[in-house]
């Protein structure tokens, strides 16, 4: 028969002290290991959102990202002639040839200098991108020197909102709109017309890219390889949301570091769980006796005591999952290794995260909980009750 | 029996309790002493010497913008500069790109380029070797280690947002500390392949007199070329380095909150334990007292219990600390990565003091509670 659970809770409200400093350490521990899953997932989120199933991306054979490419202008009216692309508003080929640069702009705290990326593009490149709505202000008027801003970047940088001026390439630029790109990697870019933006930077006469839109998922998947296979052109063609999610591994230095963290934390508490639960085992080592005189059998006090320990750390968990709240949706950023420009975005607790700490502190409750039950357990009776 | 065997053997009394505590504390400590040593390498460090007389000159905007080649002499001009080469980071991928593939390329002019990094050391025929090969190339001895590569072989490089492929040789290899884990080729090489390269740098590489002389040299290149279409920005080489850290995000903030996190809960394991440990020896506290003991001699016998475990738990995570980052940086993953990253003696002193303030604060108000309790109570406790 299996001792009733009210028995464990019981117990840990009888002392409260060690109960609450042990789960204390557990939620520490907890709270780490959420707040670096955290920040992964939202840096996940970036990049999956980022790409558009619709979307070809167009570049120079054998690059692999955006800012090392560059064709020949004289390409891009052989692209827009492919079928499959969806036709615009004006019933023109939805396409759009664009140019990527990094600059760099001061944070608006002063912690230093960051890579922002700037992207110039075509009027086609908003109609193509619709997961990207503007906010405040309004879109770039092609042939003027004015940029529209994503959120975040309004909010981190100096002289980032309408009506400013940002200082790069040959001049001065005025913002005239906020846009924002739902947590997608576009959320860390500044957008302005493509002809002004290659002047800035003496690139005339080509682009780094150019992005089709097919009408339906098939003919996208025709139009990438449609593009790579022709021989004049000496391009490629990958789904948007394809080369987004390469760029994923950007968050491999956190993953492995968080990782590190988060183990050796949870090795260090649950040795100080099963200290917890010694010194429980080692309290009651009369009140066991009694209950195995009782009738209780060896294996339902085994449980009984590994349930008190994962009960110790739920309680940690739950502590730990509190703690953590106010920090969700918290935006931060970290290098693209693709573009070396800083990518933007925000902690997210997403269900998946919150399961995963639960299970690790469980893991934590019986590792810690395991030899302290197994010892109470297997004392001899009548050695007990005489203690 | 002295205070000081008193301590020790009561440590010793729960040897379990001691060990999972000191085990706690250890690998608290373990990673308190990771993350200053992390901490330590970017941001206290000065590098070598060496390093401390170079400056990167890169372009204003961002690092992915070339520079003209002619503001090699420019520069080179300028008081206080003894040397001067080019650099153009490479980016290419070797075999395959897994990161464990991965090293740094540079093109330079080896003519030169000995004059700038002097605390690289390489055999003279080979140096000249490299020199006189347009397709040669110098490597690290740990980069040469970890490929198999010996002196002739070939290899090839595959390029990522230049468009060639290099087929280089092995001319020269060279030692430093640390090392540096990469590849130098010739600027030559590059131009010949990429005709629309020609005449460009990534940055510059300069060699001042002096440490001292790294603030005014600075100054004077960046307003040399203020007004110019290519403005440039100067750094010394140790602040080039820490603003790829500065990409990473907001590094010390994130460094700072594990370390407060793993202080808070060593304190808390701490805390428990001396508590634990107190209140089952109520009444040998009431003997103590009744045999004459003082109060403040009770307070010091168990705070001297709890600052003797935490630190041997320090020593414990210290001595696994160093031991992980010598195995980290001679890993495979670690090449390049954890450039001279080595645990020091003041990051040691550091996480002893944490060790000790913390066995100190935790064992305070449980021994103060049973320094001043009433002895006929004590001796009256069941435990």
């Amino acid at each position: 028969m299996a001792i009733p659970i009210r028995y464990n809770i019981r117990n840990l409200k009888l002392r409260k002290g060690l109960t609450i400093m042990t789960s204390l350490g557990i939620a520490l521990t907890v709270t780490t290991a959420i707040f670096l899953m955290a920040l992964l997932a939202g840096l996940d989120r970036a990049f999956v959102t980022s790409g558009d199933p619709l979307n070809v991306l167009v570049m120079r054979k054998g690059s692999q990202a955006e800012l090392s490419g560059g064709f020949d202008a004289s390409l891009f009216p052989t692209l827009k002639t492919l079928p499959g692309i969806a036709k615009d508003r004006n019933g023109e080929p939805m396409a759009s040839g664009e140019w990527v640069v990094v600059i760099v702009l001061p944070r608006k705290d002063g912690t230093g200098e960051v890579n922002v990326t700037v992207r110039g593009m075509m009027p086609d490149g908003l109609e193509l991108r619709p997961q990207v709505k503007i906010v405040e202000g309004r879109w770039f008027t092609p042939g003027q020197r004015e940029v529209v801003v994503s959120e975040s970047i309004k909010k981190r940088f100096a002289h980032a909102n309408i009506g400013d001026t940002l200082q790069f390439g040959k001049g001065p630029w005025t913002v005239v709109g906020v846009f924002d790109a739902g947590g997608s990697a576009y959320e860390s870019e500044i957008w302005g017309d493509v002809n002004q933006m290659a002047s800035d930077f003496d690139r005339q006469g080509g682009f780094a890219s150019a992005y089709l839109r097919a009408t339906d998922p098939v003919s996208a998947d025709a139009l990438k390889h449609r593009v790579s296979d022709d021989q004049r052109l000496k391009l490629e063609g990958v789904l948007e949301t394809e080369y987004y999610a390469k760029q994923t591994s950007s968050g491999a230095p956190i993953k492995y570091i968080g990782w590190v963290v988060a183990i050796i934390m949870a090795i260090g508490s649950s040795f100080a769980a099963m200290n917890t639960m010694y010194a429980a085992v080692a309290y009651r080592s009369r009140e066991i006796a009694t209950l195995r005189v009782i009738g209780f059998s060896r294996p339902s006090i085994l449980t009984s005591f590994v349930f008190e320990s994962v009960l110790l750390s739920l309680l940690g968990a739950a502590v730990g999952i509190v703690l953590m709240l106010p920090f969700n949706g918290m935006t931060t950023g970290t290098s693209n290794s693709v573009t070396f420009s800083e990518i933007v975005f925000s902690l997210r607790m997403t269900p998946q995260v919150v399961m995963v700490a639960v299970v690790f502190a469980i893991i934590m409750g019986l590792f810690g909980g395991m030899a302290p039950a197994w010892h109470a357990a297997r004392r001899d009776i009548l050695a007990a009750l005489r203690d | 029996m002295t205070k000081i065997s008193f301590v020790i053997r009561n440590s010793f009394r729960n040897k379990r309790r001691s060990i999972l505590t000191m085990l706690s504390i250890g690998f608290s400590l373990l990673l308190l002493t990771l993350m200053m040593t992390i901490w330590r390498s970017f941001y206290i460090d000065q590098g070598a010497p060496d390093s401390m007389k170079r400056v990167i000159t890169r372009h204003r905007v961002s690092l992915t913008f070339f520079l003209p080649t002619y503001y090699r002499d420019k520069i080179r001009s300028l008081p206080g500069v003894v040397a001067i080469v080019p650099m153009t980071y490479f980016g290419g991928v070797y075999k395959d790109d897994r990161p464990e593939n991965s090293f740094a390329q540079f093109a330079t002019d080896p003519s030169e380029y000995m004059k700038v990094g002097s605390d690289k050391i390489v055999p003279a025929d080979q140096l000249l070797a490299w020199q006189r090969d347009r397709a040669g190339a110098m490597v690290d001895v740990e980069l040469a280690k970890k490929f198999g590569w010996k002196i002739g072989d070939r290899i090839t490089l595959q390029g990522t947002f230049l468009p060639v492929n290099p087929e280089l040789t092995i001319r020269a290899i060279f030692c430093m500390d640390p090392p540096p884990r990469s590849l130098y080729f010739h600027t030559a090489y590059l131009e010949e392949a990429i005709p629309w390269f020609k005449g460009q740098a990534g940055f510059f590489d300069t060699r001042v007199a002096s440490a001292d002389d790294v603030p005014q040299v600075s100054a004077a290149i960046d307003e040399m070329f203020r007004n110019s279409p290519e403005p440039t920005k100067t750094e010394s080489e140790h602040a080039f380095k820490l603003s790829f850290v500065a990409m990473l995000g907001n590094v010390k903030a994130f460094i700072l909150s594990i370390c407060a996190a793993v202080v808070f809960a060593i304190l808390l394991v701490s805390a428990n334990t001396m508590a634990m440990s107190i209140r089952g020896r109520t009444r040998e506290v009431a003997v103590l007292k009744t045999l004459g003991f003082t109060a403040s001699n009770v307070l010091s016998l168990f705070v001297g219990e709890a600052v003797a475990l935490s630190l041997a738990g320090g020593v414990l995570g210290i001595a696994a600390a160093a031991g992980v980052i010598q195995l980290f940086s001679h890993s495979p993953v670690g090449i390049g990565v954890s450039n001279g990253l080595t645990v020091t003696v003041p990051t040691m002193g550091v996480a002893l003091l944490v060790a000790a303030a913390v066995g100190f604060f935790s064992a305070c108000l449980p021994a103060y509670n049973a320094a001043r309790m009433n002895i006929v109570e004590g001796l009256r406790h069941i435990g």
